[in-house]
């Protein structure tokens, strides 16, 4: 709250700021006089044009041309006081047979911020890379100023002056900030006068919303820096319409709140709009005007902010209440405690904290579901419990021993893991179908003697009792795993990690990602039937449908902990998806 | 004897004489190096392009009777290894290390091949500036004959820092070293700058080999590199990729070289091979102190080695 408050007593400030930001333009005379020149002739291309109707690419980069060298542009500088009108109509975008994109249809008014709502694979992105060029839409329109324009790459975007910060960083770590500005700009001469650069930098730097040092490696700023600088790199480029793909995702809440609150100001003064991706309900009432949701494709929604509550806006997300699809359970025999985690606490690659002090039991017989927006932790978690990351504190205790995930400790408790990205994380791409499937067991009778000699007959015919009791489909057992389609190379972990008969504790993320249906069916089934058999499940999955189904209890990670707990069958459904959101 | 009215102050000038006259093979790889390392790739066969630029200058030189055209053609020799080492090392999933090693015997093994007839031959050097003449001192005077080639690349150093820092060319070739998908989010063709860096980079070893034939130690023999080109890939770590810093340790390289042969004339001679190590010890030196598993080099390009 206080952090809204701060921003709506600085609007003022800021709003002068932006003004002078356009001016700057006008009044930036500091140009060299033979690029002067250059800008009136454009200047008065435009006047017989109109101006308004300017929607060739080609004319508009004059302009931008005009009015960076800034000799007379005070006409450009008018011309452009409102950021043009984004349309898109009836846009559908087909991979394959899916549908990522069902005719939907959406607007950006000039100088408003407008959230773009939905769950993960909504089509979100896939809607803005059509807006910016990176794919060519099926069918259907983008229109600027009403008119219906082709934009094939970033580029030609460029050119309408709409302008994209990814979720990613693109700026050069290794380069300065001035560096990396002067780099992103698309017709900035071969040689670089840094002392001219500098100037105009810091002339620009002066009327920008952030200010970030010019002379620092881009490496040594913090993530909220960087993506101010990725912000401040698109305002540089004079884009007029910013499209933000999750823009906070990387940052702390407060930084997020600093810098939307900034580019709020900066829309009120009219000169810009930002369309911005988020699934974050917070970010979208406290600094959105309007509101577009997706589900699944399609056009869920749409409307003023300040009309919707949270709670329409999360049906709108989410779909309909949904009742938990139930698939057939066996009450469990005894309930035993099997994995307990005490205050766990784990770090991210960065080294800034991804899991902060979780608890949690899990019983024999139990599915626990982790219901979370990716990168709340969840990843992390999954890490540590697989042993592919350390703990940084907190105990990990499995049947009520330590547990430090070692290969012996994960024999004798009969602990396995279908993680995310199988082939990355749970395969040797090159070794055969045969050998991964016995990754676990290779060093062991029947497969080996003595624990070093290793029988590959046994090893190749238990292979192929897994690959035909799994269905499996693979030329021979001999062909790299690699070689594989995704749902097989999960099915063969699947068959590896489920086919041991005294698996106590089965650790499951995202197990269905990417599949089709019935593998998806076949692999939920699996899941039940091991639960069922008295396994302990923890199942992470972005997608709340597959949780609600499989999962007896429901947890949801933010922030990297654990912010509500349910038996599945008395959740609230509006608690989880406003907790998921961080709430 | 001139020699023993200098006294030990001759290993101070043997040193200063052996740094000014054999740093340039250093300085040119290693500035060749630097060059491909910014744009994020290795060229280990630039050992092997400093053989082939050092036979073919010879060759030239003796046949046209020109050494100048010698160093051209040099340069054109390293252009064609740089060629086939940009083609192998930029296709996807080769390594450059590997591709690296096979130059460095490719390399070598042609310019043993068509280097045999020059063995015995004697070609007409490059030239000598003389920069001695205040001196009554024949050691003083011979240590300050300087190599125009060796002041060409003196020269290329501070204009290669300035190329990075202040050339639109430049900051794209460190942005697609650094960042590859930064550089292809500004549609650079990160293929076309890797090629021209390393055949650029070639083109540099090749002449730098053109020096030890024509001009110190100005024969052709094929052990006249001695590692030199493997060395200055070593030495562009210690210079933390920065041309002026290659400069300066390729000094250090050239004087360490000369420590063998300045304690020699002054009647040192055992531990003579120890002495002739100590480019090799330096070497390994510094990739010790340099190296750590805990962390990375700093300011080392961020994909370097990586195939894209």
């Amino acid at each position: 709250m206080s952090n809204q408050i701060d921003t709506a007593q600085d609007s003022n400030h800021f709003q002068t700021k932006a003004n002078l930001h356009t001016q700057g333009f006008a009044g930036d005379g500091s140009g060299t006089a033979d690029k002067g020149e250059a800008a009136t002739a454009p200047g008065g291309s435009l006047r017989e044009n109109g101006g308004v109707d300017c929607i060739d690419p080609n004319r508009l980069d004059f302009l931008e041309q005009a009015q960076r060298s800034a000799g007379g542009s005070s006409l450009a500088t008018s011309l452009l006081a409102q950021p043009p009108e984004l349309e898109v109509v009836n846009i559908t975008k087909q991979f394959g047979t899916m549908f990522a994109l069902d005719s939907v249809s959406m607007s950006l008014k000039p100088g408003t911020f407008h959230a773009l709502l939905g769950e993960n694979g909504a089509g979100k992105s896939t809607l803005v890379k059509c807006i910016m060029g990176f794919y060519a839409p099926t069918s259907g329109e983008v229109l600027i100023d009403k008119q219906i324009c082709q934009i094939a790459s970033p580029r030609d975007a460029h050119r309408y002056g709409i302008g994209m910060v990814y979720q990613h960083f693109t700026s050069v770590p290794a380069m300065t900030v001035a560096e990396n500005l002067v780099l992103s700009r698309f017709d900035s001469s071969n040689l670089i006068n840094w002392k001219l650069e500098h100037e105009q930098l810091s002339a620009f730097m002066q009327t920008a919303p952030f200010q970030i040092p010019l002379d620092v490696p881009v490496a040594q700023l913090a993530a909220g820096q960087k993506q101010k600088l990725e912000i401040l790199k698109q305002l540089y480029l004079k884009s007029r319409i910013l499209i933000l793909d999750e823009p906070t995702s990387v940052l702390t809440p407060k930084e997020a709140d600093e810098v939307l609150g900034l580019l709020q100001a900066e829309v009120q003064t009219g000169w810009l709009s930002v369309l911005m991706i988020s699934h974050k309900f917070r970010e979208v009432t406290a600094f959105a005007d309007e509101v577009t949701v997706l589900r699944k494709g399609k056009l869920a929604g749409h409307g003023l902010v300040k009309e919707l509550s949270i709670q329409d806006m999360a049906e709108m997300m989410m779909g309909e209440k949904r009742e938990p699809q139930q698939v057939e359970k066996v009450a469990p025999s005894a309930l035993a405690p099997i994995l307990q985690l005490k205050d766990l606490h784990a770090n991210k690659d960065n080294g800034l904290e991804a899991v902060a002090g979780v608890n949690l039991t899990i019983y024999s017989g139990e599915i626990v579901g982790i219901a979370g927006i990716s990168g709340n932790g969840q990843r992390e978690l999954v890490e540590v419990l697989a042993g592919q990351r350390q703990a940084t504190s907190g105990q990990v205790l499995v049947n009520g021993e330590i547990y430090r995930a070692t290969r012996a400790e994960m024999f004798r408790h009969q602990i396995f893991s279908l993680p995310e990205e199988p082939l990355r994380n749970a395969c040797v791409p090159n070794m055969s179908v045969a050998e991964n499937l016995a990754l676990r067991t290779f060093d062991r009778p029947p497969q080996a003697k003595g624990g070093w000699l290793l029988i590959h007959r046994v090893i190749r015919q238990m292979a192929q009792a897994l690959v035909t009791r799994f269905s499996i489909k693979t030329p021979s057992v001999d062909t790299p795993v690699g070689n594989l389609s995704g749902g097989n190379v999960q099915r063969t972990v699947l068959a590896r990690e489920l086919s041991s008969e005294r698996i106590k504790l089965l650790i499951a993320a995202n197990p269905c990602f990417g599949l089709d249906f019935a593998a998806v069916e076949y692999i939920h089934g699996q899941i039940v039937a091991a639960r069922n058999r008295g396994v302990a499940v923890l199942l992470v999955s972005e997608d709340l449908d597959e949780l609600l189904k499989l999962s007896d209890r429901i947890v949801v990670i933010s922030g990297g902990r654990f912010v509500y707990e349910s038996v599945t069958t008395n959740a609230d459904f509006a608690a989880i998806s406003q907790s998921m959101a961080g709430h | 004897m001139a020699t023993e009215a200098l006294g030990w102050w001759g290993v101070p000038l043997g040193i200063a004489a052996g740094t000014l006259r054999g740093s340039a093979p250093f300085l040119f790889v290693s500035l060749g190096e630097c060059l491909t390392e910014k744009s994020g790739k290795i060229n280990l066969g630039l050992e092997g392009t400093l053989l082939m630029g050092a036979m073919s200058a010879y060759a030239i030189s003796y046949v046209t009777q020109s050494p100048w055209l010698g160093v051209l053609v040099a340069g054109l020799a390293g252009i064609v290894l740089g060629s086939i080492h940009a083609f192998l090392s930029l296709q996807p999933k080769v390594n450059d290390i590997a591709v690296g090693i096979a130059m460095i015997i490719f390399g070598s093994g042609v310019a043993f091949f068509f280097g045999k007839p020059f063995i015995q031959p004697v070609a007409p050097q490059l030239p000598a500036l003389e920069f001695g003449a205040w001196s009554s001192q024949p050691q003083v005077q011979s240590a300050l004959e300087i190599c125009p080639l060796f002041l060409i690349g003196v020269a290329i150093a501070p204009l290669m820092q300035w190329f990075f820092q202040s050339t639109r060319w430049g900051l794209l070739i460190r942005a697609v070293g650094d960042s590859p998908d930064a550089a292809r989010a500004m549609g650079i063709s990160i293929f076309k700058i890797r090629l021209l860096c390393i055949i650029t980079g070639s083109f540099l070893a090749g002449v730098g080999g053109s020096y030890l034939s024509l001009f110190y130690p100005g024969t052709w023999t094929e052990r006249i590199s001695g590692g030199q080109g493997l060395m200055a890939v070593a030495l562009v770590i210690f210079a933390r990729w920065q041309p002026m810093q290659c400069l300066y340790a390729s000094l250090l390289f050239g004087g360490a070289q000369a420590i063998g042969p300045a304690l020699q004339s002054v009647g040192v001679t055992s531990y003579y091979y120890l002495f002739n190590a100590s480019p090799y010890i330096l070497t390994l030196a510094i990739m010790i102190v340099t190296c750590s598993p805990k962390r990375t080099l700093r300011g080392a390009p961020g994909t370097l080695g990586s195939s894209h």
